[in-house]
């Protein structure tokens, strides 16, 4: 898919997952899927429970054999590795820290284990424990720590033996929303530091648009669309992409007129004109996408340049007030609902929208994808 | 709001109350008769008492003799010494057998769980006399044990390492008493490792495998201590009973295996000597008890120097 396109066809790229397949007696946890992933990225795999990410994610850990397919990292088939051998370190969903051993010997387990020299064992952990910031903290069990620190102790643990390949599972999922923004970044800050390839599983698109450079998103066991989170949420492949990602309004319609530079789709409540060509027919069904953020909300009938496509009349339903910016649910003639988000930019408004007014929605051309598939 | 804290404190004292007054009852205050029993004279029936009242004056009469004389005569020592060495070969092996068991079964697919963990206990279903008794007749000669073992000729090295006394002869031998306590006291040891054991976080041993642990490695590195509590409570299970143990020693020890529960035993019903009888209790409880406090104060210490 849109993978390949990324890297060039000359080189290989540094981990290859070549048409994986993963077969629990019948049912295709992972079906198919190809990666390649380029040295240095940060690489998502996004998707909500069972879509079969953290089987993929397992598969190059070496806990999960593959049914099928190849999985290359740097030019080394890894089939038939166990874990223990693989030059790939995990970080754990709730981190697994031995409950036993300090932050000190938690760090050095791995390093124990290739057989390092005391002084530079001493040494790499010491390094490590300055990276993560938890010097003061080396003589403590993990009980002993915050959430916030035992994530730490968890990430300077599967770096340690500086990974060709770290695996991250949920890195974030166990703490709160609040400390779960700080640490994306400083998270990132460190594994770019390091300069270690990435590849992280995580259900919430936030997390994963803010950390990976690139985002497969996963459902069924297959890899829907892999790309850039700014492509990723602008322009989605599919319905299911559009709307697992961010706060979608979708509209079914029928492609009206196709011109090389725009199309029009008549949808039940309104018409759309599309700033760009799509590839179809007339008379085609098609799905309309607009981003809640992407529409302008009025009293008057707005005078856009499309008229009389791209706005609609609505009774305001319900708001949500969330701060920095509020939700209005338009109902549409239909008995559709249309999602508003404006931003609170002042604090006071004149004129307020409220419940039960009745408001005009306009959008631009160049704010709707149109989805086929 | 006072009020209800006061109710709520009374409610948990009374609560914490019921097994320290069970404790009182039934341990302090019959260690206490024992005692007492220890430090008094024989007299033709029953010990004197320690009180008596002699022309009009209160007389406390308290004899050290039967503690002078435990250490007096090393039949005693030894016989401690001797229970000791065979509760801790029992334990060792329980250990060793029972681990392995309770890691396999805490591994096993949970749907077979329930059915492994009943017939670990499907033993209790029988008197534990019965059982013991049954041994008898496995290790006798001609017994399905004894003709296993001599037919591979096991015996001639069970003689060897004087475990048996001569080949061909199981019975009354530390091999079959060993045998019996090993019998006897597993579940104790397999229950508490099983739950321990189960409990345990699968997901370390995935970390441990990630960082480079080979799988023996993993489990001397996370599964064995992280059992540690486990370990400790089989072990307790099976030492402290065996000490004391009676019965097992009576019916399949022989002369070779002194236990303090069979001298305790003589004093009693053969010598009638029931001061000594005690001393010989008090002491046995004394050697038990005072290592346990040591090492849970240890254990506590520890705990706090790491907190």
């Amino acid at each position: 898919m849109a993978a390949s396109t990324d890297a060039p066809a000359t080189t290989a790229a540094y981990l290859q997952i070549h048409d994986v397949v993963k077969d629990f007696s019948g049912y295709k946890a992972v079906n198919h899927v190809s990666l390649d992933i380029a040295k240095g990225e940060i690489f998502a795999l996004l998707g909500s429970s069972g879509c079969g990410k953290t089987t993929l994610l397992r598969m190059l850990a070496g806990f999960e054999t593959p049914s099928a397919g190849r999985i290359v990292l740097n030019g080394q088939d890894l089939a038939g590795m166990p874990p223990y051998e693989r030059p790939i370190n995990m970080m754990f969903q709730s981190y697994a820290l031995f409950p036993h051993l300090t932050v000190w010997d938690n760090i050095a387990f791995g390093l124990k284990r290739d057989g390092m020299p005391r002084d530079k064992l001493a040494e790499r952990v010491e390094a490590m424990l300055k990276l993560v910031q938890l010097g003061k903290f080396a003589k403590r069990k993990p009980h002993q720590l915050s959430g916030g620190q035992q994530q730490r102790v968890a990430l300077a643990r599967s770096l340690a033996k500086r990974p060709q390949l770290m695996l991250l599972d949920e890195p974030l999922g166990a703490l709160d929303k609040k400390l779960r923004e700080e640490t994306q970044i400083e998270l990132v800050n460190i594994i770019e530091e390091v300069g270690v390839t990435c590849v992280m599983v995580t259900h919430d698109q936030e997390e994963a648009m803010t950390m990976a450079s690139r985002i497969a998103v996963m459902s069924e066991g297959r890899i829907l669309q892999v790309g850039a989170p700014s492509d990723i949420y602008e322009t989605p492949a599919t319905r299911f992409v559009a709307d697992f990602i961010g706060n979608v309004n979708m509209m079914e319609g029928t492609l009206q007129s196709d011109y090389p530079d725009h199309v029009i789709v008549e949808c039940a409540d309104c018409s759309h004109y599309v700033g760009h060509g799509i590839t179809g027919t007339e008379g085609m069904a098609v799905s309309i996408a607009v981003r809640p953020e992407k529409i302008a909300l009025q009293r008057e009938m707005p005078a856009n340049e499309q008229a009389p496509h791209n706005r609609v009349q609505g009774t305001i339903k319900d708001l949500a007030y969330f701060g920095s910016f509020t939700v209005y649910h338009l109902l549409l003639a239909s008995g559709a609902m249309l999602k508003v988000s404006q931003s609170n930019a002042s604090r006071h408004r004149d004129d307020q929208l409220t419940w039960g007014d009745t408001a005009w929605a306009s959008w631009s051309p160049t704010s709707q994808v149109v989805l086929t598939q | 709001m006072k009020t209800f804290f006061g109710w709520l404190r009374r409610g948990r004292t009374s609560v914490i109350g019921v097994p320290y007054l069970w404790l009182v009852v039934f341990f302090l205050f019959p260690f206490l008769v024992v005692f007492k029993i220890s430090v008094s004279e024989m007299g033709t029936v029953s010990v004197n008492d320690v009180l008596s009242i002699k022309d009009g004056v209160l007389q406390l009469t308290l004899r050290g003799t039967s503690y002078a004389f435990l250490t007096q005569d090393d039949l005693y020592f030894k016989t401690y010494l001797s229970s000791i060495k065979y509760a801790a070969i029992t334990t060792l092996l329980c250990l060793a057998i029972g681990y392995p068991f309770s890691y396999f079964m805490a591994r096993a697919k949970a749907t077979i769980q329930p059915a492994l963990l009943m017939l670990v206990m499907l033993p209790f279903w029988t008197s534990f006399l019965l059982r013991v008794y049954a041994w008898k007749g496995l290790l006798d000669e001609n017994g399905w044990v004894w003709r296993a073992l001599t037919a591979l000729h096991l015996d001639q090295s069970l003689a060897y390492f004087e475990l048996i006394s001569a080949p061909g002869k199981l019975m009354n031998t530390p091999f079959s008493l060993v045998i019996g306590m090993v019998y006897t006291y597993l579940p104790f040891m397999i229950l508490p490792l099983y739950s321990n054991l189960a409990k345990m976080d699968l997901r370390l041993l995935e970390a441990a495998s990630d960082l480079g642990a080979t799988p023996w490695k993993a489990f001397w590195l996370i599964t064995v201590p992280l059992s540690k509590a486990g370990i400790i409570a089989g072990s307790m299970l099976v030492f402290i009973p065996c000490v004391g143990e009676f019965v097992i020693p009576e019916l399949l020890g022989g002369p070779q295996t002194l236990m303090i529960g069979r001298v305790l035993w003589d004093e009693f019903f053969s010598n009638n000597d029931w001061p000594m009888a005690s001393t010989v209790a008090v002491v046995m409880i004394l050697l038990i008890i005072v290592p346990l406090a040591v090492f849970n104060r240890y254990q506590a210490e520890a705990q706090e120097k790491a907190a």
